[in-house]
């Protein structure tokens, strides 16, 4: 693999740490599978880049991205906790809203940002370093700057879930009954963590197209089992519950989980092409989702024949 | 004071499933007193603790707390004024967090959760104070996780968790059932060292007569949604386990027959048992 393609992979990896932390919310601390993030994903994209190439400054098209992605997330908790249907199914029908939302918002199935500013501009006085490293200038601006987002929102989601609210949230994931006999509102809280989780996924999508160079209706499909596929690495390399490791791990989990995908594509490993992606995330969270169940007999055999 | 009048449940209303789980349930109870509630499977123990904690709303009815309607009030709302501790040693706690952690949940019980953080020194010191005053050397186990803990551990941290904020009343549901013997008799008697110490209201449902009548100050027996008899005082200390069985049959007995000769038992005794239950109502 060359320079260029692993830069290219950490750069895809560091927009996807986003939605892992995304779907980490939803998934993990609010045990709330949502699938609205299929949906949010491209929302975000389509936000900022209808802004941006419609002449507005990329930081408001990025804030407005997060503000529309936190909307959508309010919809699918609205039709879980107000009209009680199923979390999964409430997550698919904002997600298929959204598609047709997507479109009408682009106008048009694609739009390509090229020659436009970005929130990467923001980042430009980094250009002396990346220069003296020697390293290639613009994907190595775009992996610092990403690098410098991630870290900030990854640090705030640390300081926010240790704090007594995101306690609150935990808790109202982790068992809602003992949640509310605390006095804590699980509603409330449902709503605002998928709504955050929700809101990071646009936030990927707009950085997505930013560094892309494009938004497409299409780039949605997958999101949340890729998001899924970052967590559950994650979760296997590092074995914690602490909250800071944890989402830590999210990070390195999208991060090694799109260089190990660069390299298969690139050794032609089975003959995979980039367009198995989706196939091959599939595979493997079910075989993530399968292993466990499958090993934990026997573990319980082995723990037996122990004692 | 708590005061419970003309409270009705129906669960799976208008459905083949409908169940009147409780029917027009009055119950008052003093500051500080002790009650314990005893009665079958299905009489509604579980709703009245329900009922008083917010989870279960009556269709008609009103619960009134200090003077303060709570009726409408939500479970989250009413936590201020009411801890719980569940039956299940599952329900009470969050495997999934820490020793801490849960500790911290239930330190804020009842006040506005912000943005501070959850844990500092000065918290952690008070929680391993008083996890130390249950002798189980949890106190040095406060970042290990709830899932990691017994039964009877994950009981007493409940307990010792909804005491952690000045509230006014508690109610326990079959807390020791899950226990093993030793166990639920260290838990039962904290229970009773917490409920002295902080002088609370409380509530303990309880599947044992013995425990019934050797805790609190009050018994109070449900039969399908109902309170069937209601003794304290002396009449209360006098009362044996057999006694209480009598009771216990002829509640059911009167429900069948009202002439209670199903039971063999003699209406001089039926009148008695009347009489004690209008006399400390
Ligand atoms: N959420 C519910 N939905 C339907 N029926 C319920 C529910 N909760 C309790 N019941 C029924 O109400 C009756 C009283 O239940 P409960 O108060 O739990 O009894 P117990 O005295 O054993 O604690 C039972 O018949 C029970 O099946
Ligand atoms: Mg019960």
């Amino acid at each position: 693999m060359n320079l260029i393609s692993l830069i290219g992979a950490v750069e895809i990896g560091l927009v996807f740490a986003l939605v892992a932390l995304g779907v980490y919310i939803s998934f993990r601390v609010l045990d709330f599978p949502d699938l609205t993030v299929d949906g949010s994903f491209p929302l975000g994209a389509a936000v900022a880049a209808a802004m941006i190439s419609g002449g507005i400054n990329p930081i408001t098209g990025t804030l407005a991205a997060i503000v529309a992605g936190c909307l959508a997330g309010i919809v699918t908790a609205w039709l879980n906790i107000r009209f009680g249907i199923l979390h999964l199914l409430a997550g698919i029908l904002t997600m298929t809203a959204l598609f047709s939302v997507n479109l009408r918002i682009m106008g048009r199935p694609n739009i390509p940002l090229m020659n436009q500013p970005t929130v990467i501009d923001l980042f430009a006085w980094l250009r002396p370093l990346v220069e003296a490293s020697g390293l290639p200038g613009r994907p190595t601006l775009k992996v610092l700057a990403l690098l410098i987002i991630v870290s900030v929102v990854g640090a705030l989601l640390a300081r926010f879930l240790t704090s007594e609210f995101g306690l609150a949230m935990r808790a109202t994931g982790a068992n809602p009954r003992m949640a509310q006999a605390q006095g804590i509102p699980t509603e409330m809280h449902t709503y605002i963590g998928v709504a955050m989780a929700n809101g990071l996924v646009a936030l990927a999508g707009a950085l997505f197209a930013q560094t892309a160079g494009f938004a497409d209706v299409t780039v949605g499909t997958g999101t949340a089992i890729a998001g899924l596929a970052a967590v559950i690495l994650g979760e296997t390399i590092f074995r914690t519950r602490s909250i800071v490791i944890g989402i830590f791990s999210c990070v390195f989990g999208a991060i090694a989980y799109r260089i190990a995908i660069a390299l298969a594509l690139n050794t032609g490993w089975l003959g995979l092409q980039s367009s198995d992606l989706n196939l091959v995330t599939a595979v493997l969270v079910a075989m993530a989702l399968i292993l466990p169940k499958v090993a934990n007999p026997m573990r319980s055999l082995l723990k037996r024949s122990a004692t | 004071m708590i005061s419970l009048s003309d409270v009705h449940v129906t669960f799976g209303r208008g459905t083949p499933l409908e169940h009147r789980a409780l029917r027009g349930l009055d119950l008052t109870i003093p500051e500080g007193e002790f009650v314990t509630v005893i009665g079958s499977n299905g009489a509604g123990k579980s709703t009245l603790l329900n009922v008083l904690s917010g989870t279960a709303r009556p269709e008609r009815g009103s619960i009134i707390v200090d003077g303060t309607d709570v009726t409408r009030w939500s479970a989250p709302k009413r936590a201020k004024l009411i801890a719980r501790v569940f039956q299940d040693p599952m329900a009470g706690t969050c495997e999934r967090l820490s020793i801490e952690e849960n500790m911290a949940l239930a330190f804020s019980r009842g006040s506005v959760r912000r943005f501070g953080r959850a844990l500092d020194a000065s918290r952690r010191a008070l929680f391993r104070e008083k996890l130390s005053m249950l002798g189980l050397g949890l106190e040095n186990r406060l970042s290990d996780s709830m899932g990691l803990l017994s039964g009877g551990q994950r009981q007493a941290v409940s307990l010792l968790m909804s005491t952690l904020t000045g509230m006014k009343i508690l109610l326990l549901d079959e807390h020791t059932a899950a226990l093993d013997p030793r166990t639920a008799a260290f838990v039962l008697d904290l229970t009773r060292r917490i409920v002295e110490e902080q002088k609370l209201t409380a509530l303990m449902v309880t599947h044992s007569m013995r425990d019934a009548l050797d805790h609190g100050t009050r018994t109070v027996m449900l039969h399908e949604g109902t309170i069937v008899f209601d003794i304290a005082g002396d009449q209360r200390k006098s009362l044996d386990v057999p006694d209480m069985l009598n009771l216990f049959r002829q509640a059911r007995g009167d429900e069948l027959s009202d002439d209670n000769l199903l039971l063999g038992m003699g209406a001089k005794q039926a009148a008695a048992v009347r009489a004690g239950k209008t006399a400390s109502s």
